[in-house]
């Protein structure tokens, strides 16, 4: 069984054409880049503003319960109502890419606004202290204290996407979950297994990835979640995805 | 409307067969994934250094996509494709990577003077940790289980596309017949199926906790 799947990895076909590796793969990175940049886009700017004005907290806890709904079922369910009425080339990706920024909204909205909110209240009254406008203690000063929990959210989000990216190959888009859902269709394990490699090796890609950034990015003088437990030692400042944030954020599944 | 009901009524011991062998797939590795995260978050405790390893560990399986993992996990087990036990598995190895974490929270949640005092009356090892330092853990392990319940219950749904049968093949067999009241049957009973295990978990959360309902 192994060699089946080294060799379909290594079949020189597996890596050309319209259905090779590299195309399949730019394909479900593509997607995903463009549903986390649009779901950022909205889910961050609204996320620190909810955690800054403490306003609409609502619409939080309202993403999270919607969590429950089976991504696999908001897939279908958006497929069959949208997917017709869309012409042409699109007809396949826009459904899916839908599907893709409302299941990484949740994270990212939840790590944007309890990371704001979480701010040690200490460091907010000391920059209105100084003089400095809401805008900038926003910009300048809950921002780079939320980061940790903000990033742990965008992790989370990130995974989510590259996951949904995979089952929505069941749905026609394209992407490395193509190998999995076709493999599937004429029983050739070689291939799934082969495209299931893939995907989890992507997944786990990524995620080193932006734990590297999280770690570049993330303040030194910021220890746990908000600061208020600077004092502690070395190791514990640089793992900012605090335990508390790694359990709320994984409240997105990896579908 | 009225076909509709009709469908749900001609198909309720399937829904409800479905609804069985859903809980049970999501259910069950919940309670094996429990009973294997106590005693290794336990020893992440005790092992400062192994902590990160372990906690960290554990946390990377939780990044590998669900479809992936049930396609590779007969090929680590040696089963077939279709064998359920594939689906336990994987739901165990989520369950596993969400809470071993919560373990590693949950003990540290204990306070440390309450720890003494109960040192200090004469439990230790292992006694001091099933009668004081676990019952003190139980709110937290129950807000991690609720996570982890809600969780399988949707990942659990995603095992249809391979054809496990269970809610989510209405999920699957409705979108192939284009039939939207059965993607709808699939979704609302994975939603109160998560709903179900959610008020469980509370209530055995308040049946082990007698003493936070006391003196408020």
């Amino acid at each position: 069984m192994l060699t089946s799947i080294w060799a379909w990895l290594t079949d020189p076909a597996s890596w050309s054409g319209r259905d090779g590796i590299p195309t399949r793969l730019v394909e479900h990175l593509l997607y995903s880049v463009v549903a986390l940049v649009l779901a950022a886009a909205v889910a961050l700017p609204l996320g620190a503003w909810i955690g800054h004005s403490g306003r609409a907290r609502w619409l939080v806890t309202a993403a999270n319960a919607a969590r429950a709904v089976p991504s696999l079922g908001l897939l279908f369910v958006v497929a069959m109502l949208a997917g017709p009425r869309i012409r042409g080339d699109f007809a396949y990706v826009v459904p899916s890419l839908v599907v893709l920024v409302l299941l990484a909204v949740p994270p990212l909205l939840a790590g944007a606004e309890s990371g704001v909110r979480a701010v040690d209240p200490a460091a907010r009254d000391a920059a209105y202290g100084m003089g400095m406008r809401a805008r900038e203690v926003l910009l300048g000063v809950e921002l780079p204290c939320a980061l940790p929990l903000l990033l742990s959210g965008v992790r989370a989000a990130t995974l989510q996407v590259i996951a949904t990216a995979t089952i929505a190959a069941s749905v026609s888009l394209g992407g490395l979950g193509r190998y999995l859902i076709d493999g599937l269709a004429v029983s050739d394990y070689a291939q799934m297994a082969g495209g299931a490699l893939l995907v989890a090796a992507l997944a786990l890609a990524v995620d080193g990835l932006l734990a590297l950034v999280t770690r570049y990015a993330v303040s030194p003088g910021l220890g746990g979640i908000s600061g208020k437990r600077g004092g502690r030692s070395g190791v514990a400042r640089r793992m900012p995805a605090a335990p508390t944030v790694g359990r709320l954020s994984h409240g997105s599944e990896p579908s | 409307m009225a076909v509709g009901m009709q469908w749900i009524g001609d198909h309720l011991p399937e829904i409800l067969r479905y609804a069985a062998s859903h809980a049970a797939l999501a259910g069950l590795p919940l309670l094996v994934g429990l009973a294997i995260a106590l005693p290794v978050g336990w020893l992440a405790r005790r092992q400062p250094r192994l902590a990160g390893l372990i906690v960290g560990g554990s946390g990377l399986l939780y990044t590998i996509p669900s479809l992936a993992l049930f396609i590779l996990i007969p090929l680590l087990l040696g089963t077939r494709i279709l064998d359920p036990l594939n689906v336990y598995v994987a739901m165990t190895i989520y369950t596993l990577a969400l809470l071993v974490r919560t373990v590693v929270d949950a003990l540290g949640s204990v306070p440390e003077a309450t720890r003494a005092a109960a040192t200090a009356m004469g439990y230790r090892g292992l006694g001091r940790l099933v009668a004081v330092d676990l019952p003190l853990a139980v709110p937290v392990l129950a807000s991690g289980l609720r996570v982890a319940a809600v969780s399988n219950v949707s990942i659990v749904s995603v095992s249809a596309l391979i054809g496990y049968p269970q809610l989510g093949s209405y999920l699957t067999d409705g979108y192939q017949r284009d039939y939207p009241l059965e993607i709808g049957v699939g979704i609302v009973g994975c939603l109160l199926l998560a709903l179900l295990f959610d008020l469980a978990i509370r209530g055995g959360e308040r049946a082990l906790t007698p003493w936070l309902r006391v003196g408020r």
